[in-house]
């Protein structure tokens, strides 16, 4: 979705640089132009507005404050802004601190030190609103443009939340009042070939639009209620931009020309209207050659293509620290959509007079500016309009129309982008402002897109939340000593440290935290046999990590884990990392492109991700390709990402993985040797601190048998569970007592000896007797392989011996086809009947001596 | 045959007090007799079919059984996690302990509705998807619309494995996952089913127990050494390790009829008839015979099965003869059988081709050599009456291809000609004997010919 917007979006300066550092080569401005081929629109964000800036996820864009613009010397477009950060960034255990629900469109002033506050211009989205509230306001109710306005409580600064200081405070509504008063200081400046048709025309339809009502306030006040209300709570609500006036700008239009239908503008019905309000400018309109056709070009629905190339006119001296001063200027056609954001109350009177003085001093022109000063009155008439709305709020109490009225609104709007989306841009773009459009334009397109597929396809059900039933009765806590030892010696117990893995541990941690101060990415292969504690001793670093990070004595990090076992196919895996990022679900093939993106992109914002990948060796395609992005990411200059790969062979890179995939992996290796026994006694005693439920010489015991084996934790502590248990049923009801070793010789027993013998000495009679007329047959053809048949003549002759009746072939099949389910033989398939060929699945001496015993 | 007898000597007698309710005393007591048949029937041929937790009997399993239970008792009331298989050869009664402890446990304060139970089969979950879905739908997880699951695999198996992930020790219901067929599970794609709920066994996750039903013994070879690292290695192994004089036992065991039995006298009956079987030599001989075979119970239970299913009204109760007839039944050779059906030719043609293996040393023959022997006999020894055209004594040998008796090395193609088909016979020579033993009206001399492939020089 990004991607997309981003390729038809143009960022181009305005205004004229404010000053420059010759040393850094650096030009800073006060403004930035960002214009939408697509919707051929047009926003002016400056300095102090809020804005949403591109993020990990598309539906979850940063909200931020622009501090200060500036042009490098490779003339790349950089922004310095103030972050805010949404409930969704902060990590899930510290949500609870806030005690209080929190609505999505609360957010959080930002003062982690750990982000990077310079971003790529490119990555701005648009402009919103956010407003400072104290902690125990309530949040206004948000009717029209959710997603245009933020509230901000408190602050965060990465590990508890504070109340928003005063100054900051202040600071934050200063950048909201700002932005209507300056407008005159930033207007007289504005060149007017920035302007493009568009505007100019949207404004002064609206303007059209909106004179009537200057004249019949009664008409108006029966459609304000939606204003009204939206104006109500004044000193909290300040409801975002353009949104609102669309709505109200609609109204007015209809209330105008009563016969058009809703929508139904067309491009010379709006040259009409402008005829009719502004006589100066329309025949200039009509009469200008190039502008005119692009006019009417965009009222019909194709929008000719902004100029915007060389704005850089403009220059406004800004510096980065006072971003929150009230230096910030608006543009003409921002300040339209920021009257209503103002805090009424305490603006009208600042209002009024300094329209009305622009008006005066901007009207005689009649030069294409005079468009311009066209603009600039509506605006002056709307925000005029606003204040009178306000006023008559406060005399009338019309609570309860209040939500129908909005929702009505909101429903206007919403049936318009289904059902004529071009006309509803096009009326966008005619009565709201060049931001509105903007979002109109881009966003509602995304919003409808992202949620489409979504909604159509059959999936899980959206919210439906993993979870198993909780239990009814609660668990018992162990009783005795030989329950307490078997719970610890669960493989599942977490102990407190990992004994016998300490320098594994240690080389582990200072790789990820050397990584992580650098701020760089890197790759570390970990193998090993199982069960000799890799998964754990990594997971014990990174809870080491995690907690030196909430300490402050690290840089933040992500942890995110993934296993080749636990995936369905290879490619799942680059889902699991970017919904483990940000929440996305998205296919394999997009999730890869977005996180390739990510890795690549130096990112504002972004922690430095560790991420483990357990089970590596699953994760093998035929191309290799998941392999070859997860170790090419962490070499990309600013992917932040140390991965730390775990598998089992060590030299699975040589084996399985192509040179290029080798490489990329590099040399940082680790491998974890098999435990010895003292290792294994040590693990094991550790956790039985505290427990006298061993013999130590039985601990020592089990410890030499697995060591011998495997060196597999795993089993070393089966086997103990296991002696607990023996020696709970062998000791009924007396004193409790030791695990011996008799106990965990039985266990060992238990585990490790081998069925086969055991299950031929309790097989029938006939089937012994066809085990033996199979070595017979073998010691007979010298070749371990016998058709039935001739086990069978074998098989009669040792019955006649023994002097038992021969069975039948049926009952020979039968006898065939049992053993061959045991797996003490490997038979063919049965069709074969007599000819099916058999073999041993254990040696001849193992059967030899499980016969001979008898 | 007594036993019948005698009640129908006590029915003459009853018959003899009152002449004038003779009638309706018949009709009383073949109603009583015809209800008695019908519950005795109905009764062990339920117990015969596996319905066991109805029958509630095991047998030689009891230490198996006292650990099965203490594992899952753990489970369900300390949130143990385990995984457990028990192995043992087909009919050692595998399912019926677990359902036995599963009852057993149901019956538990503790337990009464604190344990999920998703029971998987490797035939019918054929793969990690299926599986994947069905554990699922029997755990009712949100994602569960109705009866079906929807979502990709990959999909489901995030929830499921996120769902387990949240859960803990103390909080969480424990899950038992029953896996029959267990060896089939080990088939599918790099073992991740097997992996994931081990891997949850064995670590502070939703408490799981994993149980894992199979007959192989090599089970443990063909897990992968990650899953086989994380499987706990508690192996419950049921060998039928019982003697014959508990096979006696477990025959009267399996026959009497319960107390509860609605008549009590006729029961007692049965029961005392059982008595008497089981001291009875026959019957000992077909059972020693049997319990030689197999000692797993299922076989026993298929041979009194046909014998249960003699008893009539008429033959109220079971003799030895029956278990003899049953036994036989049992034990017949199915290839002979067919060969007791066929016509002189086919069988002619049956032993040339013996002959044949006899010569050649069990070597593949194609039809025109045993149509060689098969003239060769005839113009030796036969008289005209069993010479037949060749086109029929193809059509019969292709019947015997039909019958399964012989059966052809490779695929038949369009192009090789079907005289020259390589083929191998199915039989063995003593059973070609044994069946013209009792084939009806053999001509003498294709039995000589039979005994001898040399007889007619």
């Amino acid at each position: 979705m990004n991607t997309r917007q981003q390729s038809k979006l143009i960022y181009s300066w305005y205004g004229k640089p404010l000053g420059s550092d010759r040393k850094l080569r650096t030009s800073h401005y006060k403004g930035i132009l960002i214009t939408s081929e697509s919707s051929k629109t047009e926003t002016c964000i400056q300095l102090g507005d809020f804005i949403l800036v591109e993020g990990v996820n598309a539906d979850q864009p940063y909200v931020a404050q622009l501090v200060d613009l500036y042009e490098d010397g490779a003339q790349h477009k950089h922004a310095v802004v103030q972050w805010f950060c949404r409930l969704e960034e902060i990590p899930q255990n510290q949500r609870k601190m806030l005690k209080r629900d929190i609505s999505a469109q609360e957010v959080f002033f930002d003062q982690v030190l750990g982000y990077d506050t310079d971003i790529a211009a490119e990555t701005i989205i648009k402009s919103i609103m956010v407003i400072p509230l104290h902690l125990g306001e309530e949040l206004p109710v948000i009717t029209l443009n959710k997603e245009q306005t933020f509230y901000v409580k408190q602050s965060w600064d990465g590990k508890c939340f504070k109340v928003l200081s005063p100054d900051t405070f202040s600071k934050l509504k200063e950048a909201n009042k700002t932005r209507g008063v300056i407008t005159n200081s930033s207007k007289a400046s504005i060149p007017s070939d920035i302007f493009t048709p568009v505007k100019k025309k949207t404004e002064s339809v609206v303007r059209s639009a909106t004179k009537p009502k200057k004249i019949d306030m009664e008409i108006e006040s029966k459609h304000s209620s939606s204003k009204s209300s939206l104006s109500k709570e004044r000193h909290s609500q300040r409801m975002a931009n353009n949104d609102i006036k669309t709505p109200t700008a609609r109204k007015k239009l209809e209330l105008n020309s009563p016969t058009r239908s809703k929508g139904r503008l067309l491009g010379y019905e709006v040259l009409g209207l402008l005829d009719d309000d502004c006589d100066a400018t329309a025949p200039l309109e009509q009469s200008a050659t190039k502008r005119k056709v692009k006019f009417t070009n965009d009222i019909l629905g194709s929008p000719p293509k902004i100029p915007c190339s060389d704005d850089k006119s403009k220059s406004t001296t800004q510096s980065a620290e006072h971003h929150q001063s009230d230096i910030m200027r608006l543009s003409p056609y921002t300040k339209v959509n920021d009257f209503s954001d103002e805090d009424k109350n305490l603006q009208e009177k600042d209002d009024v007079p300094s329209l009305g003085g622009y008006q005066s001093s901007q009207s005689p022109v009649v030069t294409p500016r005079s468009r311009r000063r066209c603009v600039q009155k509506t605006s002056a008439l709307i925000a005029e309009q606003i204040s009178m709305l306000d006023q008559e709020d406060f005399l009338s109490d019309s609570d309860s129309s209040y939500s129908l009225s909005s929702e009505e609104k909101e429903d206007d709007d919403d049936d318009d982008v289904p059902c004529t989306p071009e006309k509803k841009t096009k009326s966008n773009r005619i009565l709201s402002t060049p931001k509105s459009s903007r979002k109109s334009a881009v966003h509602t397109p995304a919003k409808t897109l992202r949620k489409t597929p979504l909604k159509g396809t059959p999936r899980t059900p959206r919210n439906a939340t993993p979870e198993i039933p909780r239990r009814i009765q609660a668990t018992q806590e162990p009783a005795s000593v030989l329950e307490e030892a078997r719970l610890r010696l669960h493989v599942s117990a977490i102990p407190e440290s990992l004994p016998c893995r300490e320098e594994e541990f240690q080389d582990i941690y200072n790789f990820v935290e050397s990584k992580l101060i650098d701020g760089t990415g890197g790759c570390m292969y970990i193998s090993g046999v199982p069960g000799t504690g890799k998964t754990a001793t990594v997971h014990e670093v990174i809870r080491c990590l995690q907690q030196a990070a909430e300490n402050d004595e690290l840089p933040p990090f992500q942890f995110v884990e993934i296993n080749g076992m636990k995936l369905t196919d290879p490619h799942q895996a680059y889902v699991q990392i970017l919904e483990f990022l940000t929440g996305q679900k998205v296919t394999a093939t997009h999730a890869a492109v977005l996180l390739a993106k990510l890795f690549s992109t130096p990112g504002p914002k972004r922690k430095t991700t560790v991420l483990i990948v357990d089970e590596l060796d699953l994760l093998w395609t035929q191309k290799q390709n998941v392999m070859y992005n997860l170790f090419d990411w962490p070499t990309q200059r600013h992917s932040k990402l140390i991965i730390l790969a775990i598998a089992n062979t060590m030299d699975l890179p040589e084996r399985i993985m192509m040179n290029r995939v080798a490489s990329r992996l590099g040399l940082t290796r680790m491998s974890f040797q098999p435990y010895t026994y003292k290792q294994l006694q040590q693990i094991v005693s550790s956790r039985l601190k505290g427990v006298k439920a061993f013999e130590e010489d039985a601990v020592q015991l089990v410890s030499r048998k697995v060591a011998a084996l495997s060196g597999d934790a795993r089993r070393c502590l089966d086997i103990c569970r296991r002696a607990t248990e023996i020696c709970e049923f062998a000791r009924q009801k007396r004193a409790p007592e030791m695990v011996r070793m008799a106990h965990v010789t039985e266990a060992i027993d238990e585990m490790f000896s081998s069925p086969y013998v055991n299950a031929i000495r309790n097989a029938s009679l006939h089937e012994q007797i066809f085990l033996k007329a199979i070595l017979a047959e073998f010691r007979r053809a010298g070749v371990e392989e016998a058709t039935v048949q001739q086990i069978y003549h074998h098989h009669v002759a040792l019955c006649r011996m023994e002097g038992l009746q021969s069975p039948t072939v049926s009952e020979t099949m039968a006898i065939c086809s049992r053993l061959g389910a045991c797996r003490l033989l490997l038979v063919e398939a049965s069709s074969k009947y007599l000819h099916m060929r058999v073999r041993l699945n254990l040696s001849q001496d193992d059967v030899m001596y499980a016969l001979r015993e008898e | 045959m007594k036993p019948s007898a005698m009640s129908k000597r006590k029915l003459k007698e009853s018959s003899a007090e009152s002449a004038e309710s003779i009638s309706q005393l018949l009709v009383k007591t073949t109603m009583h007799l015809a209800r008695n048949y019908f519950w005795v029937q109905k009764i062990l041929r339920e117990r015969f079919c596996h319905h066991f937790c109805a029958a509630g009997k095991l047998f030689g399993m009891e230490q198996q059984y006292r650990h099965l239970l203490e594992l899952l008792r753990r489970t369900t009331v300390h949130g143990e996690s385990n995984s457990a298989l028990v192995i043992g050869p087909r009919g050692s009664g595998k399912t019926a302990l677990l359902n036995h402890v599963l009852k057993d446990l149901r019956e538990m304060t503790q337990v009464r509705e604190n344990l999920l139970e998703v029971h998987l089969n490797g035939l019918l979950q054929t793969n990690d998807k299926v599986a994947l879905k069905e554990i699922t739908r029997q755990l009712q997880l949100e994602n569960v619309v109705g009866d079906k699951v929807f979502g990709s695999f990959a999909e489901n198996l995030a929830f499921l494995l996120e769902a387990l992930r949240k859960g803990n020790r103390t909080s969480s219901c424990p899950i038992l996952f029953v896996l029959d067929e267990f060896d089939l599970f080990v088939h599918h794609k790099n073992q991740s089913l097997l992996y994931n709920l081990f891997d949850i066994s064995q670590s502070a996750q939703t408490p799981v127990t994993v149980i894992g039903l199979t007959c192989r013994q090599d089970i443990l070879e063909l897990l992968e050494k990650r899953v086989k690292s994380r499987f706990s290695h508690r192996q419950i192994y049921l060998m039928n390790s019982f003697d014959f004089k508990q096979y006696i036992k477990i025959f009267k065991n399996q026959l009497s009829l319960p107390a509860e039995f609605p008549d009590e006298p006729f029961a007692q009956k049965w029961n005392n008839n059982v008595q008497h079987l089981s001291e009875d030599k026959a019957v000992q001989d077909v059972l020693q015979k049997l319990f030689h075979h197999s000692k797993d119970l299922r076989s026993l239970h298929l041979l009194l099965m046909l014998a249960v299913s003699a008893v009539t009204v008429h033959h109220p109760l079971l003799t030895a003869a029956d278990l003899q007839e049953a036994s036989r039944q049992h034990s017949t050779d199915s290839k002979a059988n067919i060969v007791h059906g066929l016509s002189v030719l086919e069988i002619c043609l049956i032993i040339a081709m013996k002959h044949l293996n006899e010569v050649y040393d069990g070597e593949p023959f194609n039809f025109q050599m045993v149509y060689n022997e098969f003239q060769k006999f005839i113009q030796r020894k036969a008289h005209s009456m069993y010479n037949f055209e060749k086109p029929v004594v193809m059509k019969a040998f292709e019947h015997l291809l039909q019958l399964e008796l012989v059966q052809p090395l490779e695929r038949p193609s369009a192009r090789a000609q079907r005289e020259f088909l390589l083929l191998k016979l199915l039989l063995d020579s003593s059973q070609i004997m044994e069946a013209l033993q009792l084939y009806p009206n053999c001509p003498t001399d294709v039995k000589q010919w039979a005994a001898s492939s040399l007889s007619w020089l």
